[in-house]
């Protein structure tokens, strides 16, 4: 094969400097004036006799970068045919290797919460794009200024693509230390592997620790089938429980009891304490157990990982955010506000609900809560907010409440919508009035600004009224 | 360039139509009739004289099992498929037969080539419904790419020289790529008579400089083709069958 020099050219990009690289392909950063942004170029090593799976991950990753966009991964710029002159030319992104952090690991919870954040985010906008990457790890994971931008898609599953590089082996493939148990046993399909991952990193940026090491062998891979790892806190107890929680439950072997939406894992993690955490943590000497019962109890390894959530439970948004408005007590708008957000819920059994509502400040920086009388009003209104939705009868862990303090309700909604990779918003709207058209309503700038869907709610006008004259 | 595939026409009128009305829009720069323009279907005289239309301007057709059936002798068919037949010829005339009975078996142009059932002994009319049937057909030629249809379900197979080929159903309207590494036995949906329970008309679009191909459905007025298999005393399953697309 072709062995390339500083100052070779492949397809008009201009190779500039070599970069170091693992075993797969070169790396180099390169110029091209056709494209104005920092440009690397991908070759993969194709020696005669050499591995085929090198080229077939490579195949993988051609086909599924071309087809992704954001801000979480890097731009694609073009690609040669992989018969003659194989390459895949994308942005090169300036950021910190998270590789680097897991290396100064143990790291402040606030700070593990901030980067899983990060991280959960980009794999919300994956996800979302039906792509999942199956090779998460902090060498892929770049955190840049615009956020976490995930790299490396040559063992990644695109939802409408055929698997060409699955259907070729049927030995697991991924990273020993963060690979899924069910990517163990031969799943690539399913997002919930990708939350595995990140619980596995947010593990190790926790506690320094790798959770399962890094096992050379397929049976060593099998235990964390088995096996849980140490609790996080029984390494350091000052890492708090919520955030325990948070890891524990990313790193669920049995899929109905993981995470399901990275958008969850990213809303829990800024939202430390709307975190549900167990009373009661299991013992180690139960787990242990547990794990020698299941060694012999279940024959069937499939049943461990549970299924994944099909395809029919996501045709819904996974984030419900209800706004609802408070000021004057639970009024008829509100009842159908709540009408509407069961009605959201109802289209997918593991969606997830937000209740905000906003609790109206005249000056920015002077919050009422401040104050003993300001907290009475917060703590009143997140009363009032339980009660709204206590009708709707869901459990802890599908539901979280909100009490938002902010000059522009519009505002303070679209900020957590976003903030939290909210799917669906409902909000209600007031009967049309000649100063609500004059000011804007929350509801008309709801829509126009939000970046998903709005169920826009308004009480039926009664006919007889409506024919009043104004 | 671009190239619309069509197979399993089954004298389907507005099944043809409404495909073609949505292949003109996409102006590709290759049409092929890729076999079985007759039976089952109310409408052979319409289907098979268009058919001749777009041949003179440069499409390629292909001869099905149906298509011969009707030129030669029904042989091997299901009761109601040979019930077709039957009523079939006795609607058309000797240009029809005529037309019918010139079509090739199979045909290649670069590295495509195309045959109705398979390339493995295309006279044989042999289904590819497994991986062996698309093992088999992929060694019977060199061709990039091999397109069938016959089964009147869509599918890919990927195959890499020395490993066994992988089945991929591709979605509708969905492009699915095309390898670089690999061959490909592309297997087109039938335009007048879909099985993969979309009763949709479906047609293959190959885009080699996107390297994709695309299986297009085109909803059409089965209703009417129905109404019209009931009233012309063909077998009311083949009308019952275009609604539910099986």
């Amino acid at each position: 094969m072709e062995r390339y020099e500083t100052g070779a050219s492949i397809d008009g990009f201009e190779l500039v400097e070599r970069l170091p690289s693992g075993g797969m392909a070169s790396l180099w950063r390169a110029k091209n004036p056709k494209f104005d942004f920092p440009l690397l170029l991908k070759i993969p090593f194709l020696d005669p006799g050499g591995d085929v799976s090198v080229i077939l991950g490579f195949e993988a990753e051609e086909l599924i970068l071309k087809r992704l966009s954001g801000a979480h991964v890097p731009r694609y710029a073009a690609s040669g045919n992989l018969a003659t002159v194989p390459y895949i030319a994308m942005e090169f992104v300036t950021g910190i290797g998270l590789a680097e952090m897991t290396g100064r690991a143990p790291l402040p919870p606030d700070e593990v919460a901030r980067i899983g954040g990060e991280i959960a985010k980009a794999l919300a906008a994956l996800h979302r794009q039906k792509v999942v990457h199956l090779d998460l790890k902090p060498e892929n994971i770049i955190l840049a200024e615009r956020g976490a931008v995930l790299l490396d898609f040559g063992l990644a599953r695109h939802a409408e693509l055929p698997d060409l590089l699955g259907e070729e082996s049927s030995v697991p493939m991924g990273t020993a230390a963060y690979i899924s148990p069910e990517q163990v046993l031969g799943e690539r399909s399913d997002p919930a592997s990708d939350l595995f991952a990140l619980g596995c990193i947010l593990y190790q940026l926790a506690t320094g620790e790798e959770p399962f090491g890094r096992p050379a062998t397929f049976a060593g891979m099998k235990r964390r089938l088995y096996h849980a790892p140490k609790p996080p806190r029984d390494f350091d107890k000052a890492i708090p429980r919520w955030l325990e929680a948070i890891i524990l439950r990313c790193m669920e072997v049995d899929r109905s009891r993981r995470y399901g939406e990275a958008a969850h894992v990213l809303s829990d993690l800024r939202n430390p304490d709307q975190v549900v955490v167990a009373l009661k943590r299991v013992p180690a000497n139960k787990r242990a157990w547990d794990g020698i019962r299941n060694l012999f109890r279940r024959t069937d390894e499939k049943s461990l990982v549970g299924k994944p959530a099909g395809s029919a439970a996501r045709a819904g948004p996974p984030i419900v955010l209800a706004a609802v408005d408070l000021a004057n007590g639970s009024d008829a708008l509100a009842g159908e506000v709540l009408n509407e957000t069961a009605r959201v819920l109802a289209a997918r059994e593991d969606s997830w609900l937000a209740c905000v509502t906003v609790l109206k400040t005249e000056i920015v920086g002077n919050t009422p809560s401040v104050d003993e009388s300001g907290r009475l009003v917060y703590l009143q209104r997140l009363v009032a907010l339980k009660d709204w939705a206590r009708s709707l009868h869901l459990p802890e862990d599908r539901i979280s409440y909100h009490v938002l303090e902010a000059v522009s309700p519009a505002d303070a909604i679209l900020n957590y919508a976003e903030h939290n990779d909210v799917g669906h918003i409902v909000v209600g709207a007031r009967s049309s009035s000649a100063i609500r058209r004059h000011l804007g309503s929350v509801s008309t700038k709801v829509v126009a600004r939000a970046l998903c869907s709005v169920s826009v709610v308004r009480l039926k006008v009664i006919e007889e009224q409506r024919q009043l004259p104004p | 360039m671009r190239v619309a595939i069509l197979s399993d026409i089954h004298a389907n009128r507005e099944a043809f139509d409404a495909v073609l009305e949505a292949v003109g829009k996409q102006a590709p720069d290759q049409l092929v009739l890729l076999g079985d323009l007759v039976g089952y279907g109310p409408d052979p005289v319409y289907v098979v004289e268009k058919a001749a239309d777009l041949v003179e301007g440069g499409a390629f057709c292909i001869k099905g099992n149906h298509d011969e059936a009707v030129a030669v002798s029904p042989n091997g068919m299901t009761e109601n498929a040979r019930t077709a037949i039957e009523w079939t010829r006795e609607r058309l005339a000797a240009k029809h037969f005529d037309f019918l009975a010139r079509l090739p078996l199979s045909l290649r142009s670069e590295d495509r080539l195309y045959v109705h059932a398979s390339a493995e002994r295309p006279e044989k009319w042999l289904y590819i419904r497994d991986m062996d049937a698309a093992e088999r057909c992929l060694s019977a030629s060199d061709a990039r790419f091999i397109f069938c249809g016959h089964t009147h379900i869509p599918a890919i197979y990927y195959a890499l020289p020395g490993s066994r080929p992988i089945h991929f159903s591709p979605l509708d309207n969905v492009a699915a790529p095309l390898s670089a590494l690999r061959r490909h036995l592309i297997v087109v949906g039938a335009v007048g008579q879909p099985r993969d329970r979309n009763p949709a008309a479906c047609f293959a679009l190959l885009d080699t400089s996107r390297h994709e191909v695309t299986m297009v459905r085109v909803p059409y007025d089965y209703e009417e083709t129905a109404r019209k298999v009931q009233a012309s005393g063909l077998p009311t399953w083949l009308g019952m069958r275009l609604k539910i697309g099986r």
